[in-house]
């Protein structure tokens, strides 16, 4: 906690100082940035901090049952500290300073840590738990770069379509229920969604399977055009929305009373839900979703820890607490055999590699085309923001 | 103040350090003799936070306005650039958002000032000392309770089924209606408190004399009391007014799918790391709030603050 807050006067004091435009003074230099791997490793520091989502570092501080840090301090002797985060983006700057060993790291932030020369590589063999995930999750394009491991997969989940069986009674199969009007009209004032510029890419994902002609490969990578008929059907859809959620609880509580009848979700929402009529599913055409990492920061000052840290973290038992606490799906086998509820690896389809498949896992759209198109320039995440605001409107 | 303005006034009257006597140490010698060490002294620290609190932290959003960002990398650009200006005034949705903003404030300041102004006279002249204590009392708890709390009621209120539709009154559903509503709950006390004030201070005598004079109770209150109370509204309306214009957390638990400024704000900041164009929108809310507080200046309903 003391850091924390000496950590805060150290921001104020740099804030204050950029804004009588001293910039140089606090912005660390590049030269202590370690991008390769290590070899061997060696004494392990004592300490290790950690930087990850809600739910992700547990010490028992939040709810005393949930607590998988502990036996990590003790088995190792490193300690723990750790702050977590809202959004990728802000992510991003925190890890910027430098402060944090470890990160967890879903898809739209990991490439550009990797890009910003923030992120080490990792050296597998020192994960000994590495050898039990699946392997679908192993050496993905928002973990390695140039066929670099630059991170060890934590746990994964889809952004499902969630529908009240009461104005459904026929279960949706596709992406249209929330994208066509004549599917839209009847819940009017009742459809919901993701608040984010990400969900550009859910109507991207949309149009990639009923409009060949916009020849959308990836819906993170859309070009202009691409990007403005993702746009235009948004809007359309803006129509017909009754509100737009980012704070699960608040769609937990809009499909509780009816307020929302169908609108995009994650699992650990529908699980949240004692309304029996809700339901979820994941539609013909697939869905967007995160798959989350754990990277080592070029900065680390416990690399040794951050290593003991990650192998922790992939052992069965601490994945299957940590992620069955979170609500997705683990990264191994061994993991879904120690998970309290024997269902959950079923619930979250943990392995099923075909259902993998149909996930298009959150990436940061940036300018350079993420399919490999060099003939266009993309959109980036800026526009999408831009986009977002006008669709709202 | 009436001590340094009384030293103001005869600076040239020569201190006296025989009455002192000896005693009396060098410093204090000093500080005596030179008012105006001994007034910066005084002053240097709160000035200077002032300084560092609004000054330099408006400067630095003026100054962060005309940067940029680099998409890549998401470092900030620090080439001067009217960029994001054009950005707001080329697109119509930031003017459709601005508008929205102040429709949304000003709804609520009539709806506050309206509701506060029959509240605040029952509280000043009409009950008698002990319910007065009693309504102080109940105005302010709501400030005890967190806004979310306040904001997360009203969500489950006027939500399908919520006690807004139970009761027969029905629900506007989420949406705008619903903002207004819940803002117009929140700052009622920061509207009702000023006006309160300003009421206990006009004299009984006055209305006694008007009434005595036969001016009927209407006239009373158009020709007597609301002038004198034009300064408490007008405080009362400023903060109702800014603090809606601020708002970004209202509109996303009860908007419904709408955004106002705030929210623009926060995506831009919190979400798009675009910390330049979020202080360019930043700026809106300010110039609005500079103009309006010019325009009642104008009025000089500020000077009887």
């Amino acid at each position: 906690m003391k850091s924390t807050l000496r950590r805060g006067r150290v921001a104020a004091a740099c804030l204050t100082l950029l804004s009588v435009s001293v910039l140089s003074a606090c912005g660390s230099s590049d030269s202590d940035k370690k991008t390769e791997a290590v070899e061997k490793l060696g004494k392990t520091e004592g300490q290790v901090s950690i930087l990850a989502w809600p739910g992700y570092v547990e010490d028992g501080s939040n709810d005393p049952k949930v607590d998988w840090v502990s036996a990590f301090e003790k088995e190792t002797g490193c300690q723990v500290t750790s702050k977590v985060y809202g959004t990728s983006d802000e992510a991003l700057n925190l890890a910027k300073s430098g402060e944090y060993d470890v990160i967890a790291a879903s898809g739209d932030l990991s490439l550009r840590l990797i890009a910003s020369d923030e992120a080490q590589q990792i050296n597998t063999d020192l994960v000994p738990n590495y050898k039990n995930v699946y392997d679908f999750l192993k050496d993905t394009e928002w973990n390695s770069v140039d066929g670099k491991n630059y991170g060890v997969p934590h746990g994964y989940g889809a952004n499902l379509l969630m529908f009240n069986k009461k104005d459904f009674p026929e279960a949706p199969t596709s992406w249209g229920a929330v994208f066509e009007k004549d599917q839209l009209a009847k819940n009017k004032g009742k459809v919901t969604a993701y608040d984010s510029p990400i969900y550009i890419a859910d109507a991207a994902l949309y149009l990639m399977k009923t409009q060949p002609d916009l020849k959308i490969t990836n819906p993170y990578a859309l070009d202009a055009d691409q990007l403005a008929a993702a746009t235009a059907l948004l809007k359309e859809q803006r129509k017909y929305v009754g509100e737009y959620w980012s704070d699960y609880l608040k769609e937990v509580q809009a499909f509780e009373t009816g307020n929302s009848v169908v609108g995009t979700t994650w699992q650990v929402i529908k699980n949240s839900i004692e309304n029996k009529d809700v339901d979820v599913t994941l539609p013909t055409e697939g869905a967007t979703a995160w798959n989350d990492t754990w990277m080592l920061s070029s900065q680390a000052k416990n690399p040794n820890c951050a290593y003991k840290w990650m192998d922790y973290i992939l052992s069965p038992e601490a994945n299957a607490q940590a992620t069955e606490y979170f609500g997705e799906a683990p990264n191994s086998p061994q993991a879904c055999e120690k998970t309290t509820d024997p269902q959950h690896c079923a619930t979250f389809h943990a392995g099923d590699e075909d259902y993998a498949k149909q996930l298009w896992f959150w990436r940061t759209p940036i300018k350079k085309c993420l399919d490999g198109r060099t003939d266009v320039e993309c959109t980036d995440y800026a526009q999408w923001t831009q986009a977002w605001t006008e669709i709202k409107g | 103040m009436a001590t340094t303005d009384v030293a103001d006034a005869r600076p040239d009257q020569a201190p006296a350090p025989a009455l002192r006597g000896p005693v009396a140490r060098p410093g204090s010698r000093l500080l005596h003799r030179w008012v105006w060490l001994r007034l910066s002294l005084l002053l240097s620290a709160p000035l200077a936070w002032m300084l560092l609190v609004y000054v330099v932290a408006l400067a630095a959003l003026l100054v962060t306005s005309l940067w940029s960002v680099d998409s890549l990398s998401s470092e900030i650009d620090r080439t001067w650039t009217l960029d994001n200006f054009r950005t707001l005034l080329d697109n119509e949705v930031y003017r459709k958002v601005a508008l929205r903003t102040v429709g949304v404030a000003a709804a609520v300041t009539v709806i506050d000032v309206a509701i506060a102004l029959p509240i605040a006279f029952y509280m000043a002249k009409v009950a008698s000392p002990r319910v007065r204590r009693m309504l102080v009392v109940a105005v302010l708890t709501p400030l005890w309770a967190s806004y979310l709390v306040k904001v997360f009621a009203w969500r489950v209120v006027l939500s399908e089924g919520g006690l807004a539709e139970w009761s027969h009154l029905g629900s506007p559903g989420y949406g705008l209606t619903a903002v207004v509503i819940a803002q117009s709950y929140i700052w009622l006390p920061y509207v009702i408190l000023p006006i309160f004030a300003a009421l206990e201070r006009v004299p009984d005598s006055l209305l006694e004399a008007a009434g005595d004079l036969g001016a009927p109770s209407r006239m009373v209150v158009r020709t007597v009391v609301l002038p004198l109370l034009v300064p408490g509204i007008v405080a009362g309306a400023i903060f109702s007014f800014s603090l809606t214009m601020g708002d970004y957390i209202t509109v996303n638990i009860v908007g419904g799918a709408s955004q106002m400024l705030g929210n623009l704000i926060f995506i831009n900041a919190g979400a798009a790391n675009n910390l330049p164009l979020a202080a360019a929108i930043a700026m809106i809310p300010i110039v609005v709030m500079l103009v309006l507080l010019t325009a009642i200046r104008r009025t000089g309903a500020l000077e009887n603050m």
